[in-house]
C-alpha cells in the first residue's frame, strides 16, 4: 500500500478493510478464506492500532456469532468471508435480522456450488438478496464495482446498518478483491457520538433491562414482529442506488452489477464507438433493488439485456422491475470463466432491438 | 401490666431485586429455578447486577430472561460462547455470562465452548446438565448416561453406538487457558450452599479479570426422565453424581475455594 495524504493504491479487499477503519469499526471477527484474506490480514493490525478488537474465530459460524454479540452492545462491527463461509454465517445473520442487530458482513464471492473455485462469481446474488438464512428477512446489500466504491460503500454499510438496525452485506467478488486501484477521499476515522443506541446492552444501570431476541412464542407476537420488520424493509426502499451510463438515447440497456457491471461498461463504451445505441444500468444496491428507474427506462420502450457472472439470478429482479413494458434477455458468463469486454460485444450486439427484431 | 418489648428489626432474608416477581413456568421439580435463584444471589452479593450482560441459549434455559432482570441477548442454539465472546470483547467492563443446557453446550456448541475456554475469555459459563434435550422432549443428549432411556434411545444409550457421556467440566479443566472449572449440584441444601459459593467464585474471577470460569450444574428434568420430582432429585444425588463427580477440577487460585 502506498499512501500519499489523500491517495492510496490498494486492492479492493484492502479498500474494504480501510473503509471499515474509517467507518469507526470497533470489532472485527474472521476466519480465513480465499479470495478475501487480505481483509483479516490488514485488520488484524490496523484495527488493533486504532484501539479496535480483532478475533480470529474458530469458524465462520463463531465469527458471525461474535459479530452478533458485539452488535448487541451497539458496537460498529464487521465480519468478512467468501461464499462457503458466508453460507455458514447465515444462521447468525438470520438471528441478527430477527433481533434487529446492525452487523456488517462482507462477501467476496467465489464460484460454487460446494467448494467450487476461488474464481470470481456472482453466484450468491439470490442468497444475499433473499435473506440467505431461514425466515422472512432481508439484508441491505451493496455491490461495489471499483476499489473506490468498495471503500465508500463499506463506510456507507455501517451507517445504513445502524440507521435501520439491520444486517448489511457488501457483496464483491475475486476481481474486486484482488485488483489494485487508487482510492481518493481518504477519510479520518469517524468519532462516534454513542447516540441512538438506546436499545443496546451495557448492563441495566439505572434503567430497565434490555432484551435482544428473536423468539416470539405468544399468540400473534411473531406476526406482529414480522410486520414491523416488513415495514422496515419497505422503508429501506429509499436507499436504492445505481449507476446509469449513456442510457438516455440508448435503445438497449445492459443491466449488470459489481465487477460484471464494470466489464459491461467497457463493452458498452466500445460499442458506442461503433455508434451502437447501448447504455448501462448498474444496480449498486442489490437489496433494495432499483426497480423504479428500470421501470422508467422500460416505459421509454428500450430493450434489456442482463449480464451476469452466474447462471442467471439478478435477471429475475430485472424482469420483475420492467414487467409492465418489457422483458430482458440474459447472457451468462458461468463462474470459472473470467468475463472480458470483447466477449460481451457479440451477445450485446445480438440483443440490440433492431437485430433482435 | 404488660411492658412493650422494643426490638430492632433486622432483615435476615430478602429476595434479590434482580429476581423477577413472577410465577415459574418450569415443570415441578425442575432445577433451572434453583440455579436462577443462585445466580440472582451471587450477582447481588457481588454488586454487579447493573453491570451484567446475560447470553441466553436455546433450550428450556432460554427463558432465563423472564426470571432475571438483566440486559440479555439471545444466542442461536449452541453459539452462546461465541456470542459472549463478541459481547465481552465489545464491552470488557461488563460482567458477561452464558447460561446453557447440555445439548446446547456439549453437542451443537462444543466447538464454540472449547475455543472460548481455550482463548481464556474473561467470562463465566453456567452449564446446566440434565442429561437430556429438555425443551424438545427428552432426546438423547451428549451427557445421557449409558443405559439411560430417552425418546431417541428407547433401549437405553449404547456405549457402542453413541459413545460415553461427555464430562465437560473435566474436559474444560484440561485446557490451559481456563482459570476455573467446577461441577456442583442443587439436589439438597448442603449442595445448594456449596454451589452458591462456587458460582460466586466463578463470577468473582471475572470481576477480578482472572479469566474463563466454568460451572456445571447437575440438574433434574423430571418431565423427560419420566420421574416424580423426588425420584428425579434422588437420581441426581445417586447415579448422576457417581458418574459426574462434584468438585473443583481446576482453580488457578489453588486456595481450595
Ligand atoms: C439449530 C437448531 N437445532 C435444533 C433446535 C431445536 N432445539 C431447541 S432446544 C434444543 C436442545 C435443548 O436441550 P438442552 O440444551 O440440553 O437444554 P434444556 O432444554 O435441557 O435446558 C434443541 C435441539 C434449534 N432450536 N436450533
Ligand atoms: S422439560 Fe425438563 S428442563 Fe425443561 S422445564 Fe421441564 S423439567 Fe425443566
Amino acid at each position: 500500500m502506498k499512501k500519499n495524504d489523500t491517495n492510496l493504491l490498494v486492492k479492493g479487499n484492502e479498500a474494504i478493510a480501510l473503509g471499515a477503519v474509517a467507518a469507526g469499526c470497533e470489532c472485527y471477527f474472521a476466519y480465513p478464506i480465499t479470495p478475501q484474506s487480505e481483509i483479516p490480514e490488514l485488520l488484524s493490525e490496523s484495527l488493533v492500532e486504532v484501539g479496535g478488537t480483532f478475533v480470529q474465530a474458530e469458524s465462520e459460524i463463531a465469527a458471525a456469532n461474535m459479530l452478533l454479540g458485539a452488535t448487541a452492545c451497539g458496537k460498529r462491527a464487521m465480519t468478512s468471508s467468501s461464499s462457503p463461509g458466508i453460507a455458514l454465517k447465515q444462521e447468525a445473520i438470520s438471528y441478527m435480522a430477527g433481533s434487529q442487530l446492525p452487523g456488517v458482513i462482507v462477501n467476496i464471492c467465489r464460484g460454487g456450488p460446494g467448494l467450487g473455485s476461488i474464481d470470481p462469481s456472482q453466484g450468491d446474488y439470490y442468497q444475499t438478496t433473499r435473506g440467505g438464512g431461514h425466515g422472512d428477512y432481508r439484508t441491505l446489500t451493496l455491490a461495489p464495482a471499483s476499489c473506490q466504491e468498495a471503500y465508500d460503500l463499506t463506510i456507507r454499510a455501517f451507517d445504513l446498518a445502524f440507521l435501520y438496525r439491520n444486517p448489511v452485506v457488501v457483496l464483491g467478488d475475486a476481481i474486486l478483491g484482488q485488483m489494485k486501484e487508487p482510492i481518493k477521499n481518504w477519510k479520518e476515522r469517524v468519532v462516534l457520538d454513542g447516540k441512538g443506541l438506546d436499545w443496546s446492552l451495557s448492563g441495566a444501570r439505572n434503567r430497565e433491562p434490555r432484551l435482544l431476541k428473536s423468539l416470539y412464542l405468544s399468540d400473534g407476537a411473531l406476526a406482529g414482529h414480522n410486520r414491523k420488520l416488513q415495514e422496515k424493509y419497505q422503508a429501506m426502499r429509499k436507499e436504492c442506488d445505481w449507476e446509469e451510463y449513456r442510457t438516455q438515447d440508448a435503445e438497449l440497456i445492459v443491466v449488470a452489477f459489481g465487477s460484471m457491471g464494470r466489464i459491461a461498461k467497457s463493452a458498452v463504451r466500445k460499442l458506442r464507438e461503433k455508434n451502437e445505441k447501448v447504455g448501462l444500468f448498474r444496480p449498486i444496491s442489490l437489496y433494495p433493488f432499483p426497480e423504479a428507474p428500470l421501470d422508467r427506462l422500460a416505459a421509454q420502450g428500450k430493450g434489456f439485456l442482463t449480464l451476469e457472472n452466474n447462471a442467471g439470478q439478478m435477471v429475475d429482479d430485472v424482469r420483475l422491475a420492467i414487467r409492465r413494458h418489457a422483458d430482458s434477455g440474459l447472457h451468462c458468463v458461468l463462474p470459472g470463466h473470467l468475463a472480458n469486454p470483447d466477449d460481451l460485444l457479440g451477445p450485446i450486439e445480438e440483443a440490440m432491438p433492431a437485430k433482435a427484431g | 401490666m404488660t411492658q412493650a418489648i422494643q426490638t430492632e428489626e433486622k432483615q435476615v432474608f430478602r429476595l434479590p431485586d434482580v429476581l423477577a416477581d413472577t410465577a415459574t413456568h418450569f415443570c415441578p421439580g425442575c432445577h433451572h429455578g434453583i440455579v436462577h435463584r443462585l445466580l440472582a444471589d451471587v450477582l447481588d452479593q457481588l454488586g454487579v447486577v447493573q453491570d451484567t450482560i446475560c447470553v441466553a441459549s436455546v433450550g428450556c434455559s432460554v427463558f432465563i430472561y423472564n426470571y432475571l432482570l438483566l440486559d440479555t441477548v439471545e444466542s442461536p442454539h449452541g453459539r452462546a460462547a461465541a456470542v459472549a465472546t463478541g459481547v465481552k470483547r465489545a464491552n470488557p467492563e461488563n460482567v458477561v455470562f452464558t447460561y446453557q443446557g447440555d445439548g446446547d453446550l456439549a453437542a451443537i456448541g462444543l466447538s464454540e465452548i472449547m475455543y472460548a475456554a481455550n482463548r481464556g475469555e474473561n467470562m463465566t459459563v453456567v452449564f446446566v446438565n440434565n442429561t437430556v434435550y429438555g425443551m424438545t422432549g427428552g432426546q438423547l443428549a451428549p451427557t445421557t448416561m449409558v443405559g439411560q432411556k430417552t425418546t431417541t434411545s428407547q433401549q437405553g444409550r449404547s456405549f457402542e453406538t453413541d459413545g460415553a457421556p461427555l464430562k465437560m467440566t473435566e474436559i474444560i479443566a484440561g485446557l490451559p487457558g481456563v482459570y476455573f472449572s467446577a461441577r456442583v449440584a442443587v439436589n439438597n441444601v448442603k449442595n445448594i450452599k456449596k454451589a452458591g459459593k462456587i458460582l460466586k467464585k466463578g463470577f468473582a474471577n471475572q470481576v477480578q479479570h482472572k479469566g474463563f470460569s466454568f460451572v456445571e450444574f447437575l440438574a433434574a428434568c423430571p418431565t423427560n426422565w419420566r420421574m416424580t420430582p423426588v425420584e428425579a432429585n434422588e437420581r441426581v444425588g445417586g447415579e448422576m453424581i457417581d458418574y459426574f463427580p462434584l468438585g473443583i477440577f481446576k482453580d488457578n487460585d489453588n486456595d481450595g475455594l
